[in-house]
Parts: C-alpha cells; structure tokens; sequence
C-alpha cells in the first residue's frame, strides 16, 4: 500500500525528480509566457541562425524559432510519455488481476496472448502499426498501448497469486464479499506498489520511444513541434547549425532524468513500506 | 525432469506462439491499406495488367486460401519478392543480417566495457559520493534517446573530427570495424545504464561472502581479491542479465541502424516501411519474432544450465 503520508521526509531523488517534472510541466502548460515566437512561423530572413539574443537556440532551415519550437513540443511530449503508459497500466492491472485471481482457463488465455506479444520486439510492432495507420499522434499512442499493457499484466499477476491466499483475503471470502470487492479492496491496494514502480521507469521509455518514432519519421509529423521530430530535421546539418539536434536533446534527457528520479525515490519509499 | 526433455517441452512451447504470431503478422500486413499490386506496377498500370498481377499475387483468393498460401510458402522459405529491390526477401534479410549480428556484437563489448568498472567500484563503496555519482550518471543514460547521443557522437568524432565515417561501413574489414565503433558506444551506453545497477548489487552481495573473507584471511592482496573473488562471482548474473537484453538491442538496432546508415535488418524494416514495400516490411517482422523467441529461449536454457537451483518445470 502506497504510504505516502507516513513517509514525512520526501528522499532526495524523489525531491529533485518533482522540481524537475514541476519545472518541465510548467513549460507544458503555459509554453506562450516564455516565448514570443510562434513555433511553426516560417521567416525567410533568419534561416539557420547561430544562438544569439535574439533567438536563443538559433533557428532551423525554415527560419523557425527553435526555443520556441522546444519549448512548445514539451506538451506533445510529456503527453506521449503518460498517456502511453496511464492506459496500459489500467488495462494491464485489471487483466493481471482477472488472471491471477480466478486462474484456470481465464488465466492460460491472458498469459498465451501475453506469451505472444512478447515475441513481438518493442519497436517492431510499433513500426507495423504505424504502417496501417496513417503516421500520427494516433496511431503512435495506438501501437504504445498494444506494446505495454502485458508487462503490467505479468507483474500484477504474479503479485496477486501471492497475496490472494492471504489471511485477510481469506477472511473477505468467509465474510461472503463478491469478488469484486474482493479484487478491489483487499487484493488491488497490496499489489499495485511493484506496478508503479515499473510505471515510472517506463514512462521515460515511451516518451523515448514515442520521440524515436517521431525522429523516424513515424511518429508525431512536422510542422507540428515534438522533439524527436524537432532532431530528425537538424540532422542534415549536423556541421553547419548544430543548435538544431542538440537543444531537443537536452530537454528530452532532462525530461527523462526528471521521471527516473521519481521512479528511483518511489521505489525506494514503496520497498521500505513493504519492509 | 532432465535437461534435455526440458529443452524439448520449450522448443515445443515456442512453436504455437510463432504460429499465432504469423497469423496476427499475416493480418496486419493485409490490413494496410492500399493495393499491393498497384504499389508494384506504379500509377500507370492498366487494369488488365493490375488484374493479372493479383491473380499472379494471389490477391483474388480469399483471405482463408492467401494465408494457405502463405504459409505454405513460408514452410518451403519462400517470403515473396521484395517490391523495390526486386529480389527474394530471403536473401535481403540472409544479406543484412550479418550486419544487424555484428552491430549487437559491438554494442555487448561496450556495454560491457562501460559497466564493469563503475558497477564494481559503486558496489565496494556503497552509498558513498562514488556510488552515488555512478548511480545519477546510469539514471541519467537510461533517460538518454539513443538517436540523440548517436547524432551527438556523428557531430564530434565524424563531423568534427574526421575518426569515423558519417554513414555506412565501408566494405573492407577495417572500415566494417570502424564503422561499428560509433553504433555499438551509442547502443552500449544504454545497455550499460541496467548493467551497473546490477553488477553493483551483485557487488554488495558477493564482497562480505565467506570465501571472500577467507581470501582475505589468506592475505590475498585486494587487487587479487577484487579481480578473481569478488568481480569474477559478481559478473555471472549480470551476464546472464546482459543475454537478456539481446533481445532489446535487436529492437533498438532499428534507431541505431537508421541513424548511422548501417545496412542491417533494422534498417531494412524502416525503408520497407518509406517505401511500402510489404513482402519485405512482413519478412523482417517474422524474422524479429523468430529471432526473439530463439534468444529468449536460449538464455532460458542457459541459464537453467548455468544455475542448478531453477527449477525445471
């Protein structure tokens, strides 16, 4: 059970993890009060222009603000990254907890569809996805839910067939509850800790492969500003105007950073809770 | 249960999940929209030209005699002819794949490089400021794209700097080697980032042990004691780890291999893609999935092999 409330000195990751997000969503939401620049405005006088005062990250091959385009892709973004995860986290859980509480052929059903999306590398469905849908937004978030909901369906699992004999499990079950209040009240609570754990870290996965689809071209499409994409485009002028790759980059990495740290501070609270 | 009949019940497992696989593959390369024919003969095609195309293709059949089809072609190899290469997909994917194997080759000998020392010197001295730099700094790879570092890494050493090449890896040994340098630090750095944290609980766990303190009490020096006692215990489970993520680097071959214009399979799926060509796009998918269902399978054995404590059932 998650006790926050109990845990009265927040851990250093955890602290600076939550600057970094806080700061970072700050920058999601109100991306207008730090610049002035539209983010997809072409302006043909000031084409690949050195960082300088007045466009502080330089600007791209049509003339675009990059400080703006970076800052305006930190919504796209952070977006992709939970919702990626917030969907298969609850299809997964409730998958998991359906498996590993009644068993029996329910159960082997969930598992041999997991077995075979395991066979499926990462990208690779991801990629096969994109090819039936239209490149986009859409199907990126379509191909990530498809991708991640067994991880979260394999954890809980395994976590609900340990608990599930428990002596105040057994005791709801004497007491005549349904299952579903069962599996929600008594079961949900001690096993979702392992679940968001592995949450955390994989929202830093989805943000970086929903970037890395992008930078293939099969993910968020231009003008719109994203990240990846926003590197895909520099890459044909890695010597001549550099600002363009690295500055991205930087706010994925921080972004990234920013969301691990979390993970590590919440695993450490959550183990200790266990403990 | 033995060994050998262990191996067998898992072999045997795999089989129906590659055969599921193949009919999902099967369906979703059927739900792409557009005409497979018209991609082939172009805009212009005629329509008597088109319809002989299908029937040649099969196209005209029901989706219950094409998958027949299919799957009687992909028991005798045969995964069609790729649209904008016009060879077998087979000898493309025999053709890269070689180059997909050694960039994985490249990429185990850096992360292993990368690992070793900071997660031996993190687990010797636990929770002090060693640790916990090495310990940001494996969080800090883990959040780091590797399209991005590989593109930071093209900028300084090939741009820059004339060390390696922008793109590609030329076609004598040499250039095979040094066009693998790049790519493998870009896809070991991340690999490195779990090795760490591994290697470094494993560390903690391996250096109190007794036979430790026995070679200590022997007067062992801590040199010999770290290298032949402590690291050598301490890499087994990570490389059982490392086998692991082989699996993980296959996917991620596809990043790696686009951003440094290496020829391998990975690359091969995202041109397929560009360019709709769909034999080869359903061709490189089966291949990822009998690939990893192969590595996942060996490691399971290996290390059942390795550790006499897994139970074999």
């Amino acid at each position: 059970m998650i006790k926050l409330k109990k845990c009265k000195q927040l851990n250093p990751s955890l602290l600076a993890g939550l600057t970094i997000i806080i700061v970072i969503s700050v920058l999601a939401f109100i991306p207008g009060a730090f610049t002035h620049y539209n983010p997809t405005d072409i302006a043909s006088d000031s084409i690949l222009k050195a960082p300088s005062d007045l466009h502080l990250f330089g600007t791209d091959n049509f003339g675009r603000d990059i400080f703006s385009r970076v800052i305006y892709a930190t919504r796209i973004d952070v977006m992709i990254g939970i919702f990626s995860v917030l969907i298969p986290f609850i299809i997964g859980t409730t998958l998991g907890l359906i498996s590993g509480y009644y068993g029996g052929k329910i159960d082997s059903l969930i598992m041999r569809t997991v077995d075979i999306f395991m066979a499926f590398p990462y990208m690779v469905l991801a990629i096969a996805i994109v090819a039936i849908e239209q490149a986009g937004l859409w199907a990126l978030f379509l191909s990530m839910w498809l991708v991640s909901w067994k991880e979260y369906a394999r954890l809980i699992r395994s976590e609900v067939l340990v608990v599930k004999n428990a002596e105040y499990v057994e005791a709801a079950k004497v007491l005549a509850y349904s299952d579903f209040r069962i599996i929600t009240r008594s079961i949900l609570p001690n096993v979702l800790s392992s679940a968001i754990i592995y949450a955390a870290s994989d929202v830093v996965m989805c943000m970086l492969s929903g970037a890395a689809m992008s930078y293939l071209g099969l993910g968020v499409q231009a003008p719109t500003p994203e990240w990846g994409a926003i590197i895909s485009g520099g890459k044909a002028f890695l010597s001549t105007a550099w600002w363009i790759t690295i500055f991205p980059g930087i706010f994925l990495v921080v972004t990234g950073f920013g969301f691990s740290l979390i993970g590590d501070g919440l695993s450490d609270i959550l183990r200790k809770g266990r403990a | 249960m033995d060994l050998l009949s262990y191996i067998l019940k898992r072999v045997l497992q795999i089989i129906p999940v590659f055969i599921i696989a193949t009919i999902l593959i099967f369906f979703l390369m059927r739900l792409i929209p557009g005409d497979p024919a018209l991609v082939m003969l172009g805009e212009k095609a005629t329509p008597e030209s088109l319809a002989l195309l299908r029937s040649k293709m099969g196209l005209d059949q029901s989706y219950f005699t094409q998958f027949y089809l299919f799957f009687k072609n992909l028991i005798c190899f045969d995964l069609g002819t790729s649209i904008k290469y016009k060879e077998p997909v087979l000898l493309l994917l025999g053709d890269k794949l070689m180059t997909t194997v050694w960039l994985i080759i490249s990429s185990l000998f850096f992360s292993l490089l990368f690992s070793i020392i900071p997660g031996y010197y993190s687990g010797i001295h636990k929770d002090k400021p060693v640790d916990y730099i090495f310990r940001l700094l494996s969080l800090l790879s883990l959040a780091t794209p590797a399209f991005w570092i590989g593109l930071v890494l093209l900028t300084l050493f090939s741009v820059q700097v004339n060390w390696f090449p922008v793109s590609g890896w030329g076609n004598t040994f040499e250039e095979h080697i040094l066009g693998l340098i790049l790519p493998g630090i870009t896809q070991g750095i991340g690999v490195a980032a779990v090795l760490i944290r591994n290697l470094r609980n494993n560390v903690i766990d391996v250096k109190d042990s007794d036979y430790v303190n026995y070679a200590r009490s022997k007067g062992l020096s801590n040199f010999q004691i770290g290298i032949h006692h402590i690291l050598r215990n301490a890499l087994i489970p990570t490389t059982t780890l490392l086998s692991m993520r082989i699996a993980t680097m296959l996917s991620g071959s596809i990043v790696v291999e686009t951003v440094f214009g290496l020829p391998g399979i990975g690359a091969l799926l995202v041109n397929g893609i560009y360019a709709r060509d769909y034999p080869v796009v359903q061709g490189v998918v089966l291949l990822f999935v009998l690939l990893v269902m192969v590595i996942n399978l060996a490691t399971d054995i290996i290390y059942s092999f390795l550790d006499p404590r897994v139970k074999l059932s």
